[in-house]
């Protein structure tokens, strides 16, 4: 079974897999992160979403032999290290842009990677950027606003 | 309990306008003022259904060492807040900070059995379950201290976990009064309870404290939950619901996949268990490419689907019955029209999970079961297992909206664990089968008839409402849960009939001298139970879009139509909210605005709606602009859940009514994904606007289900002012509005 170096949240994880393995499943299965959730395990829904080099991705269809040496941020590396939420987080706690929240976290990876290219989106940009993150609540407009609010917090 | 960040509390307690209770307890020690207590008033109503059951304070809630609370109840968080419900309700009548109250969900043995979390209907039972369990523990408390203290009840302060003299200055804490001892008094009307004017967390916009655990991802959903050891498990499903088993090849299975621990075949149920879970959904692909299974019976034409629910329907029925409706054909003005509704999927973003664990004598299941007490009834019928010798937590899912996945996820784990004994079996459900083998709202056919006299108002209503059940939820009868029906000896469901959730809302809430409801009942093609707000949704689709062609065959404004046929004054309200909501709304050539109105089973909470949206008379495409509700759902327990609820009930009800149906052919369901069932995207959610009318002296009524019903008839009202097109099929699409 091939090894991998994975650079997680700040840090090396050496992790035995099969080359096929998902990173969605390193990371829940493997190294016990909860914030990337199984939606469909078919790229359709986000709420698999992490940070690769900055860039919002879907891990659940990304084999870990594709993943080489780049930068990966799940949500549980978005705080600081002084437990500080980052702008994107504590906007959605102050919007209370959540029902079940399931699809949280790919809300908040879109909007972080939104965000670091686009410090100052209008709505048409927030909407497109989401547009791949489904969410079955209908929480979609509180979650606007949250972005709304990110910008101006950042 | 975790401790909120100063910043946000300040804000909290500043937004409350209120003294702290919790920095009054360091006044006590400083010489600060004592709190002005709240008056209490007698409240002698009825009790809570909840409570028959469990008529103890201890059944409801427990008293800690430290001073805080822990209140149990028979709910499962799934989104809707019900957490900070309990909490609210439990704190304002302890007088006790919000933090210091804790709140279990539901445990087979430990927590009240409240049935299912459904029917919107958690405040009603287990909130004001709480309440009353509450209120008598302060009364409880109060006559002990006084004993303890030597000082007359009048004479006592209690709040924040303690009672105090007024007279010496001595207090005792909860737990220096109870001496390790809960209280088992039973809960007996009259109950004094706090004056609701004097409310300082019920009916406020109480922030959730659970989603600053969600974005940090410290939230455990039952997808999250691990245990040492802990294996997974897939189960291989049939190619159709009536598939056998015939043959399996697993002989290079352990060749082609590492980490498989054992493979499960037990009559027609297929399933590995593996090390890690990739190498389940590995396994589980292998097995469906080595297992041969006999043809499905095959389902009516997609196309043929209304035709066939006439066919093999039974009936009628006549559920409801007031005057003559004979009249209707003298009717001077008379119109008829059907209505129908496809079967509509449940769609939680998470997938079914179960986990179970079977340590030789007990087997604990966990699991986001919306009942897990008769979940539990349904597990031993199926395992011939007593269910004294079952224990089930229950662990948050994601939203599921009704009876969807969670019980038969929990029924594949607990079979797995009698399998693969002492050892934790998660089973986590692919997309596929979510969206496959989910029981569906079901489709439905309404025909409605309604005759006006010589004065325009309606004189006659006839409905006559073809559906499936709204209810297979789990109970004693193993075949509701989906892996039954494929042991060696397999548990066929027992029929249910309609259990009145079929034609809920059918009986509109006008007054109209002669009316007539007739239910028709059918059963299959497809599984189906219950979906937020049942058959309400396409009774009022059709009701309150027969409304709009009444007025307008009556030459009168929609809603002062309505207006004339309601004298319930709450009613009247909400749609004089609406109409004051949307007044200065302007509207171009291709917009409309459509509204609708009901009273949630005619006994429950009210809304009025309004949604505005623009038609392309060339292509037919839609573009829902707004929609707007107002809402009066009694007494407010918080004023953001509601909000939160309403506003994303009519988003989805958005999305069933413009997108869903689930497609299948002779063989098999297609609609296996989100792309394959497209739901509401970023790009197409309207904007929202929520007004709640809170009546804190009127029962508090469940609003979850609530925003769905009016929505499609306030969007179909809304395309016909915008275009003169008039669709009677949901889901309205554009091909709809151009063939209409």
């Amino acid at each position: 079974m091939p090894t991998y170096h994975l650079n997680i949240n700040g840090s090396k994880s050496k992790i035995d897999t099969e080359a096929d393995t998902p990173l969605l499943y390193i990371l829940r299965d493997y190294l016990e992160l909860n914030g990337p959730k199984f939606g469909c395990g078919l790229s359709q829904c986000g709420s698999c979403a992490v940070l690769v080099n900055g860039k919002p991705t879907n891990s659940c269809m990304l084999p870990v032999s594709t993943i080489g040496d780049a930068e990966i941020t799940t949500l549980e590396g978005l705080e600081s290290t002084e437990g500080r939420l980052h702008a994107v987080q504590q906007a959605f706690v102050n919007e209370q842009a959540a029902q079940c929240g399931y699809c949280l976290n790919g809300m908040i990876m879109s909007a972080v990677g939104l965000l670091n290219t686009n410090a100052n989106p209008d709505e048409k940009e927030i909407r497109n950027a989401l547009q791949g993150n489904l969410c079955r609540c209908g929480t979609h407009p509180r979650i606007i606003q949250a972005i709304k609010t990110a910008a101006k917090n950042l | 309990m975790k401790v909120k960040p100063l910043r946000t509390r300040r804000k909290f307690l500043k937004d409350l306008g209120y003294i702290s209770v919790g920095f009054t307890l360091l006044g006590a020690c400083t010489g600060v003022e004592d709190p002005i207590m709240a008056a209490r008033v007698d409240y002698d109503g009825k009790l809570p259904g909840s409570m028959g059951r469990a008529n103890t304070v201890n059944a409801w809630l427990e008293i800690l060492d430290d001073g805080s609370i822990r209140v149990l109840s028979g709910k499962v968080e799934l989104g809707q807040g019900i957490r900070t419900a309990i909490q609210q309700v439990a704190a304002e009548e302890l007088d006790m900070d919000l933090e210091k109250v804790q709140v279990q969900l539901a445990e087979t043995g430990r927590t009240p059995n409240e049935g299912y979390t459904g029917a919107s209907a958690s405040i009603q039972n287990s909130a004001m379950s709480v309440r009353y369990a509450a209120a008598t523990a302060r009364q409880e408390l109060l006559g002990l201290a006084s004993k303890k203290l030597n000082t007359p009840i009048d004479d006592l302060l209690l709040y924040s976990g303690i009672v105090k003299s007024k007279l010496d200055n001595k207090s005792l804490t909860f737990a220096e009064i109870l001496e390790g001892v809960q209280i088992e008094k039973e809960v007996s009307l009259p109950v004094p309870i706090k004056n609701k004017k004097e409310h300082r967390y019920v009916g406020k916009a109480i922030p959730r404290t659970d989603i600053r655990d969600m974005v940090r991802g410290q939230a455990i959903y039952i997808q999250d939950l691990r245990f040492p050891g802990m294996v997974h498990a897939r189960v291989v499903r049939p190619p159709g619901y009536t598939s056998q088993l015939m043959s399996i090849d697993d002989t290079d299975l352990r060749n082609e996949v590492p980490g498989v621990l054992k493979t499960v075949v037990k009559g027609s149920i297929v399933a590995v268990i593996t090390e890690r879970e990739h190498q389940a959904i590995k396994a589980e692909k292998y097995l469906r490419n080595h297992t041969e299974w006999t043809t499905p019976i095959p389902f009516p034409e997609y196309s043929k689907l209304y035709a066939h629910i006439k066919e093999v329907a039974t009936g009628p029925e006549t559920v409801k019955s007031a005057g003559d409706v004979t009249a209707i054909s003298k009717e001077m003005d008379t119109l008829k029209a059907r209505y129908t509704k496809p079967y509509i999927k449940h769609a939680s973003m998470g997938p079914a999970c179960g986990i179970a664990m079977f340590d030789g004598e007990v087997l604990h299941v966990w699991s986001h079961s919306q009942g897990i007490y008769p979940m539990r009834e349904a597990l031993s019928t199926m395992l011939n297992l007593d269910s004294e010798k079952i224990h089930i937590t229950a662990v948050p899912g994601a939203g599921c909206f009704g009876h969807s996945t969670a019980d038969d996820a929990a029924a594949d784990a607990a079979l797995l664990a009698l399998e693969y004994p002492n050892t934790h079996v998660r089973v986590q459900w692919s997309r596929q089968d979510e969206h496959t083998w989910d029981p569906f709202g079901p489709a439905m056919i309404v025909e409605l008839e309604a005759g006006l006299d010589e004065n325009k108002n309606i004189n006659s209503w006839k409905a006559e409402v073809w559906t499936d059940s709204h209810s297979t939820r789990p109970n004693e009868d193993a075949g509701t849960v989906l892996t039954a029906r494929y042991l060696e000896t397999p548990y066929q469901m027992k029929s249910r009939g309609y259990l009145g959730g079929g034609h809920r809302n059918a009986d509109p809430y006008y007054s109209i001298p002669n009316m007539t409801v007739n239910a028709h009942y059918y059963y299959g093609p497809l599984r189906t139970s219950s979906l937020r707000s049942l058959g309400s949704f396409t009774n009022i689709f059709a009701v309150e879009s027969l409304m709009d062609s009444l007025a307008e065959k009556a030459g009168q404004d929609p809603m002062e139509f309505r207006l004339k046929h309601l004298e319930d004054e709450r009613a009247i309200a909400v749609i004089q909210k609406v109409k004051e909501l949307t007044a200065s709304q302007n509207i171009a050539d291709d917009q409309g605005v459509g509204y609708a109105f009901m009273r949630y089973k005619n006994t429950d909470a009210y809304i009025a709606m309004a949604a505005k949206v623009a038609v392309d008379k060339v292509t037919g495409s839609i573009e829902l602009i707004k929609m707007w509700a107002a809402v009066d759902v009694g007494e407010v327990i918080n004023m953001d859940g509601i909000t939160n609820q309403i506003e994303g009930g009519l988003i989805q009800a958005a999305s069933w009514t413009l997108k869903e149906q689930v497609s299948f052919n002779t063989t098999e369901i297609t609609g296996t994904d989100y792309l394959k069932y497209p739901i509401l995207r970023f790009s197409e959610i309207p904007e929202v606007e929520i007004a709640i009318i809170n009546r804190p002296e009127e029962d508090a009524k469940g609003v979850g289900e609530v925003p769905m019903p009016p929505t499609p008839a306030a969007i179909a009202n809304a395309i016909y002012k915008a275009c003169d097109k008039r669709v009677f099929d949901l889901p309205i699409t554009p091909d709809k509005i151009l063939r209409a």
